[in-house]
């Protein structure tokens, strides 16, 4: 067992792992935090995706150990002072989700690039996403949800 | 009472883009699917799996893994309690397997430990000692005399012969065709995943991502060995569904587990685990010949379906009725014969996946028009709307068809939707992510061919062939703190459609009243029937307006009792929280809600009947229409395709919520597409090898197109709303669109789906056949498992139960 010093979202956790844990299942079993799904194992779906250090990362590719010393963000910490993220309201009013299940990993893609890039055009949200897979919506009001969210985020800051 | 000022109406009923009751927390990670559930102390479930398509176990060992660390218990098939095989339809498949194992994937021992680490490594020391046998892998060879036989009586599921007309009658013109297509996987993103917990009754509590909870349960409760009351489903959140979850998977496993140690047993199955634990579409072979008078009018079809079931029978005798049913498309054809036949095969079973037949068939009879049209020169929009159906129509099975047919206005509203510009082709001309391959770099834009498809489908809403999937809805008006609420009640499966919330929005309509809410899904009220076939808002919708329309003649009836002033010529009407009298307010709902209401109420679509020995009867409830058009872009060097634009127009009836339609639309196209272009599993002697995300693909983002969607809405008489069932159509013709598309872009045949890179550059050669199987013999055109009687699932368990009733 390793022990590891992580803050997940915003909240410090010192915990014991098995150095071959996954850090899904660290945030999944350890912590609690059942938001990140895991659709795949083999790092193909994107629906574990959270923040490390505020970049997307599949949780699914990294050991918890990995994470040690860092922050990790997760969809449960996407809301703040009880106000929704842009990007979860916009999922909501879009229709931006069926049945649900890649919608943390998608909404933590969609903040890790709209940090990088807050005025995407459609393709550049299309290039981005290529690595979350959903199965129900076809995709086309996820991305218009993440291009109305990013309005109503470079609104706020304007 | 004199109060005239114009009033609300009821926001969020029927017809408003309503956003989902489920979207915040599903947005907000609060939403627990069944992958998330656990209880305290629950142990860990784990499956051993056949790893040979044809097997006799000789014996199975299990005495290394009983004394394995954390190990609760290890169960075969001698500890099955109760009935020792269940089915959707026939009970023919082993809850673990003994003497045979018949499928690459079969369960044959479980294990309950304290992880799901420890259960694994247990089961790995599990010795199951084999005598392989030779299998049957092939689904035309399944029908040869000296085949390997999958089930004692042999290897026919359903053998259905519809005769129409005059099948001899003679043609001006004859086209002919072979088609095949590949067995696609439903991959919901959430596998397969509940929790047992054992009832201080005896009885088991069943938490399960499923879509349909009450044949769960009648399936589960005489394989534990316990009546029906005491085994209680409840829906846990399910993550996509597609048809992969109307079958049990590992619901009677981690129910026998639970019971067995006395403690919550959690299975959740991962991903390869799931590509073996549910059904799959059944790959087909078609054959078929359209003869048509010069002038493009449809004489004659001649259509042979073969369909590989698999191990089991699943639902494969209802698609096998279905793809044979529908094989004419969407045309009057005055002669035709169609045989289907389904077999059973050592390859994994096959069942429902949205579309349920409807779309192989599609994607052959489209084929088959094309070639037509070319023969005739005749454009083949032109040529498909010259043979349209329209209400009156005759359906080949004799049905006329009744209810609203607008094929017409599906395929010109389609083919009305503008095309997307040319682009430029050549390197460096456009951005690289817009060419096929460009995303990783492979293609640079040279050797570029677009390509135009068009395809229009149809399929029934609802079960089929005499089946009664009714279902029942609970309604309460009562007064809440913040005015009158409703609570509604339905075993429903919410599996990410949106039923939830066109309940909701029917309630809001039928009372007038905001505030709605809906109860866990459970087996503690009457089934809603499954989440299949596109007929839950139908059902189930059904179920809510006639409970809601029950609870509201009481309140008028209280209304009527208590107010003096009321005149009883006037007539009644809720609306915005308000009861008003000949469109003038009485006063708010709540204040005739001293007493709460509450109404129970079944909802039964018309009835059908069973198919005949000629293959004739009014089988289906009512039929949706849809077209689709696809443009895309072949790299002819590489064989990579880019699919620029789909449009798309579907017959809804009237759409309830006309986003959460054009979502059913753009989903259902990604999996149409997906089958033209990737999803296949790669089934080699029996063997999936292809059980993962890496190597079974499913559309990203950049392989999907922007769907264009019109909504056509001619309301369906005798539905509630004149809604018709939305999910399954786009899927049905979205494949055979692109499929066109591609043949258009490069000229091939691809006869065969999904279109592989090889088969786009000519280096395969499209499949051949040395023509059709003959007929089977069979007893007569039901399943075949029932003339042997073979112990029946949820038909004989429904049937009994409405005895009882």
């Amino acid at each position: 067992m390793t022990r590891i010093e992580v803050t997940v979202n915003g909240v410090r956790r010192d915990a014991e792992v098995e150095p071959r844990q996954l850090l899904v299942y660290f945030l999944r079993e350890t912590v609690g935090l059942t938001g990140t799904n895991v659709g795949c194992d083999t790092s193909s779906c994107g629906a574990c995706t959270v923040l490390l250090d505020g970049e997307s990362v599949k949780s699914c590719t990294l050991l918890a150990v990995q994470s040690d010393g860092r922050e990790v963000t997760t969809i449960e910490g996407m809301a703040s002072d009880g106000e929704f993220h842009p990007l979860q309201e916009a999922f909501h009013r879009n229709h931006g989700l069926q049945c649900g299940y890649c919608t943390p990993g998608m909404i933590m893609a969609a903040a890790s690039f709209l940090h990088e890039n807050p005025t995407p055009t459609e393709e550049q949200v299309r290039e981005a996403l290529e690595g979350n897979l959903c199965r129900c919506t076809g995709y086309q009001n996820i991305v218009k949800s993440i291009l109305d969210a990013a309005g109503q985020m470079s609104g706020v800051k304007a | 009472m004199g109060d005239t000022r114009v009033r609300e109406r009821t926001r969020g009923g029927i017809g408003e883009d309503v956003a989902r009751i489920d979207g915040l927390p599903k947005s907000k990670g609060a939403f627990a699917y069944a992958s998330d559930l656990w209880a305290d102390g629950m142990l860990w479930g784990h499956t051993l799996r056949s790893p040979h398509p044809h097997a006799r176990i000789r014996s199975i060992e299990i005495s290394a893994a009983v004394a394995s660390p954390g190990v609760h218990a290890v169960l075969t098939a001698e500890d099955v309690p109760g009935k020792k095989t269940y089915g959707l339809e026939f009970a023919d498949q082993p809850v673990l397997a003994w003497d045979r194992v018949r499928y690459v994937g079969e369960p044959v021992a479980i294990v309950a430990a304290e992880h799901p680490e420890l259960a694994r490594r247990a089961a790995a020391r599990i010795v199951v000692d084999y005598e392989v046998l030779p299998a049957v892998t092939d689904m035309k060879e399944a029908l040869e005399p000296d085949a390997p036989k999958v089930m004692e009586f042999g290897n026919v599921l359903r053998h259905v012969r519809i005769v129409h007309g005059d099948p001899d009658a003679d043609a001006d013109v004859w086209v002919e065709g072979y088609y095949e297509t590949g067995m696609q996987d439903q991959a919901p993103l959430g596998p397969e995943a509940g929790l047992a917990v054992p009832a201080e009754d005896g009885g088991i509590d069943v938490y399960v991502a499923t879509q349909w909870l009450h044949v769960d349960r009648q399936q589960m409760a005489p394989c534990l060995g316990l009546p029906m009351e005491k085994v209680r489903v409840y829906l846990a959140g399910v993550g996509g569904a597609f048809g992969a979850r109307e079958d049990v998977s590992m619901q009677i496993h981690a129910s026998m587990l639970a019971l067995h140690t006395g403690k919550p047993v959690k299975m959740s199955y991962g991903r390869a685990e799931s590509f073996l634990g549910h059904v799959h579409r059944h790959p087909s072979r078609i054959w078929m010949r359209h003869g048509a008078t010069r002038d493009g009018r449809l004489v004659n079809i001649r259509a042979r379906l073969l369909l590989d079931g698999g191990a089991y029978a699943s639902s494969s005798t209802a698609v096998t009725g279905n793809a044979s049913t529908f094989a004419c498309g969407p045309y009057e054809v005055p002669n035709a014969l169609i045989e289907g036949t389904g077999v059973y095969t050592n390859n994994p079973p096959c069942g429902a996946m949205r579309g349920f037949g409807a779309v192989q068939a599609c994607f052959a009879y489209e084929a088959q028009m094309d070639k037509l049209a070319a023969v005739l020169g005749i454009d083949p929009i032109e040529l498909r709307l010259k043979n349209a159906l329209s209400t009156g129509s005759v359906f080949p099975t004799g049905q006329v068809i009744d209810g609203t047919a607008p094929v017409r206005e599906v395929i010109e509203r389609c083919a009305a939707i503008p095309l997307p510009p040319e682009e430029p082709t050549g390197p460096a001309t456009r951005d690289p992510i817009t060419v096929p391959g460009g995303a990783q770099n492979v293609g640079h834009g040279e050797g570029l061919k677009r390509g135009v498809g068009f395809a229009a489908g149809y399929k029934n809403t609802a079960f089929s062939e005499g089946f009664d999937d009714s279902s029942e809805a609970w309604v309460r008006l009562s007064a809440g703190p913040a005015g009158p609420l409703v609570e509604i009640r339905s075993a429903a499966a919410e599996v990410g459609q949106g039923v939830y919330t066109i309940l909701t929005q029917i309630a809001r309509s039928e009372l007038g009243v905001e505030r709605v809410i809906l109860d866990p899904s459970d087996t503690n009220i009457g089934s809603a029937g499954s989440s299949s076939a596109s007929r839950q808002t139908m059902m189930s919708g059904g179920a809510v307006q006639l409970a809601c329309g029950a609870v509201r003649e009481a309140l008028f009836e209280r209304v009527r009792a208590r107010e003096a002033s009321s005149d009883p010529a006037g007539e009644l009407r809720l609306e915005a929280g308000q009861v008003l009298e000949s469109e003038l307010p009485l006063g708010p709902i709540e204040r005739f809600l001293d007493e709460p209401i509450e109404e129970t109420r079944v909802f039964h679509h018309r009835p059908t009947e069973p198919i005949d020995e000629r293959g004739q009867g009014a089988i289906h409830v009512s039929f949706a229409f849809a077209a689709e058009r696809a443009v895309v872009e072949v790299d002819e060097d590489l064989g990579l395709v880019r699919v620029i634009q789909i449009a798309a127009a579907q017959d809804v009836g009237s759409a309830l919520n006309p986003r959460s339609v054009e979502g059913q639309i753009e989903g259902g196209t990604a999996q149409g597409l997906g089958l033209a272009l990737m999803e296949e599993l790669q089934v080699v002697d029996g063997r999936i090898r292809n059980a993962s995300f890496t190597d079974y693909l499913i559309p990203t983002i950049l392989d999907m197109p922007p769907v264009v969607s019109v909504l056509v809405e001619e309301p369906e008489p005798g539905v509630p709303y004149g809604a018709k069932g939305v999910g399954e159509l786009s899927t049905i013709v979205a494949g055979a669109a692109v499929a066109a598309a591609l043949r258009n872009a490069t000229g091939r045949e691809l006869n065969r789906i999904p279109v592989k890179p090889d088969d786009l550059v000519g280096l395969a050669e499209p499949p051949t056949s040395s023509g059709p199987p003959a007929a089977p013999d069979v007893p007569g055109p039901r399943s075949v498992p029932e003339y042997f009687g073979l112990g029946a699932g949820q038909m004989e368990i429904l049937a009994n139960d409405a005895d009882d009733a």
